[in-house]
């Protein structure tokens, strides 16, 4: 029980498909097709630019709207009771179990020409395509990835102390002034969990934008995707870049939380 | 806490739940329709009939729970020598093997899948072999593992340790020892582990495409062909079955974790 000895199969898989891998794409990115040293593989992916902005920025609204729907959500489930609050949870997880490729799909089946939300449009006198455009990627990753944000901040504001809440409203706290100061300052390290974890897989998705997008929605995933087919070194300079990118939110997310606590 | 919900609430939660659940009705729904398009044509199960004949599902099916059987078991085995290991380990080097653990889950799944494809092509080059079962069980024992480890850490640093030095004081040798008293401790992390693999195992798309070679098929990856080629019902009576047997396994699990906690309390 005192011996380090039975990590030793896992550092060793550790290193052979963790480690090299990386090393892999690494070496990809900064070599051309005969082995050559080169940064022109970056050079060549500046190109995608507007790809990779479009993306953040699709990430973004995204997690911004999970956030905006899941964060009345979650507080309104840690007042109910404990029974009523397994029921949600389990409700709010079981989407979760479907395959992603099939969720997208049916909002596919929803949206799409004489769908049932095409046709509720369309009975309202609207008439505009609600298939193949950004709008229609954001929908499919909110709905893919709103569980992610709900429960992470449903599981901060369980933790509340409810005497911290009593006590604010003996000293005199309204309950916006409760909420202000504090559930809210509370359940920050939820929505910076929350956050990350809806931001990370949005921003490097690929497949909804295939499918829920327009010809103009391709998102940085399907570059990737594509790009490998033809070319793998300008495809792993563009990994590489995403991966220093998330890396970097990451770090700057739990920053963020650090000094939140600390104040 | 105990109190009721307001009006608004209520109404809240109803709709959140419909967003949730509308596409996966209207998945089930079209799986009756007796009609290809979006138009209801009455009812019918042919698609379910059709589904059961369909010899690429039923083989991408198979393929699916073997790997997840396999990827899961081997992850688990890995993962709990490895916590155990790692919980012994003194920092720096306790941080570092956790943070390089960790990667795979921090890491686009996109750019892990890429890493492997590189990997993968070029020691085929070299050894003369393609991309194919072996490799996407390599792929998912790699993904899984970190989750057993996540999984089973946390008891190991809330396991009394002295249970453990009782039993050598009592005439246990370590092998004894281990597995009399460490393993009972930590096993509620081990099972998560292991559900948590499995699940994640059935469930991956994105790694699956990128190390699965040209011919082996998984149910992630059969259905993104089959909507690749013709929208056919079919892969609605596809969702519906997974979802079914999802949802039964699920009530199945919380009823006996509900009355696991009945008897206790």
């Amino acid at each position: 029980m005192k011996s380090k000895a039975p990590s030793i199969p896992y550092l060793i898989w550790m290193l052979l498909f963790t480690i090299i891998p990386l090393i892999m794409v690494v070496y990809y990115a900064f070599t051309d097709k005969s082995g050559n040293f080169t940064v022109q593989t970056f050079k060549d992916s500046l190109f995608y630019t507007d790809v990779f902005i479009k993306s953040l920025w699709i990430a973004l609204v995204s997690t911004l709207l999970c956030l905006v729907l899941a964060y009345p959500l979650s507080y309104v489930m840690s007042r109910s009771s404990r029974r009523g609050q397994n029921i949600l949870t389990m409700l709010i997880m079981l989407p979760m179990w479907m395959n992603f490729i099939l969720r997208i799909y049916a909002w596919v089946l929803l949206l799409q020409n004489d769908g049932l939300i095409d046709l509720a449009v369309k009975f309202l006198g609207l008439d505009v395509p609600l298939l193949g455009n950004a709008g229609a990627v954001i929908l499919g990753m909110v709905y893919n990835y709103l569980p992610f944000m709900i429960l992470p901040i449903h599981a901060v504001m369980l933790k509340i102390d409810n005497s911290l809440i009593e006590a604010s409203k003996d000293l005199g706290a309204n309950k916006f002034n409760v909420f202000r100061k504090v559930v809210f300052p509370l359940s920050i390290p939820g929505i910076i969990s929350g956050t990350t974890m809806v931001f990370v897989p949005t921003a490097s998705t690929f497949l909804v934008a295939q499918y829920l997008g327009g010809t103009g929605d391709k998102m940085i995933g399907d570059v990737i995707e594509n790009i490998f087919q033809r070319d793998k070194n300008i495809g792993s300079a563009i990994s590489l870049a995403l991966m220093v990118i998330i890396l970097l939110f990451i770090i700057a997310m739990n920053k963020f939380g650090d000094e939140e606590v600390v104040a | 806490m105990k109190r009721k919900m307001s009006v608004p609430s209520i109404i809240y939660i109803i709709v959140v739940m419909i967003f949730l659940y509308l596409p996966i009705f209207v998945l089930i729904l079209y799986s009756f329709n007796n009609g290809k398009t979006s138009v209801w044509k009455g009812f019918t199960l042919k698609w379910y009939s059709e589904l059961f004949n369909s010899v690429p599902i039923m083989t991408s099916l198979k393929n699916t729970i073997i790997i997840a059987i396999l990827a899961s078991i081997i992850s688990t085995v890995l993962g709990t020598l490895a916590s155990v290991g790692i919980f012994n380990m003194k920092n720096p080097l306790r941080s570092i093997v956790t943070n390089v653990s960790n990667v795979p889950i921090i890491n686009p799944e996109i750019v892990t899948g890429v890493s492997f494809m590189l990997l993968f092509v070029f020691v085929g080059n070299i050894f003369h072999f393609e991309m194919g079962f072996g490799t996407v069980l390599i792929a998912h024992i790699s993904f899984c593992t970190p989750y057993v480890i996540l999984n089973v850490m946390p008891k190991l640093r809330q396991m009394d340790y002295s249970i453990y030095e009782a039993a050598l004081d009592l005439g246990c040798n370590e092998r004894q020892a281990f597995f009399k008293t460490v393993i009972p401790e930590i096993m509620p992390g081990v099972i998560s582990g292991l559900l948590m693999s499995f699940t994640y195992s059935l469930d991956d798309f994105v790694i699956t495409y990128f190390t699965r070679g040209a011919k082996f098929q998984t149910l992630p990856i059969e259905i993104y062909t089959m909507l690749k080629r013709r929208i056919s019902p079919t892969i609605n009576a596809l969702s519906t079955l997974l979802f079914v047997i999802t949802i039964t396994i699920l009530i199945i699990v919380n009823v006996r974790e509900a009355k696991a906690e009945e008897s206790r309390s």
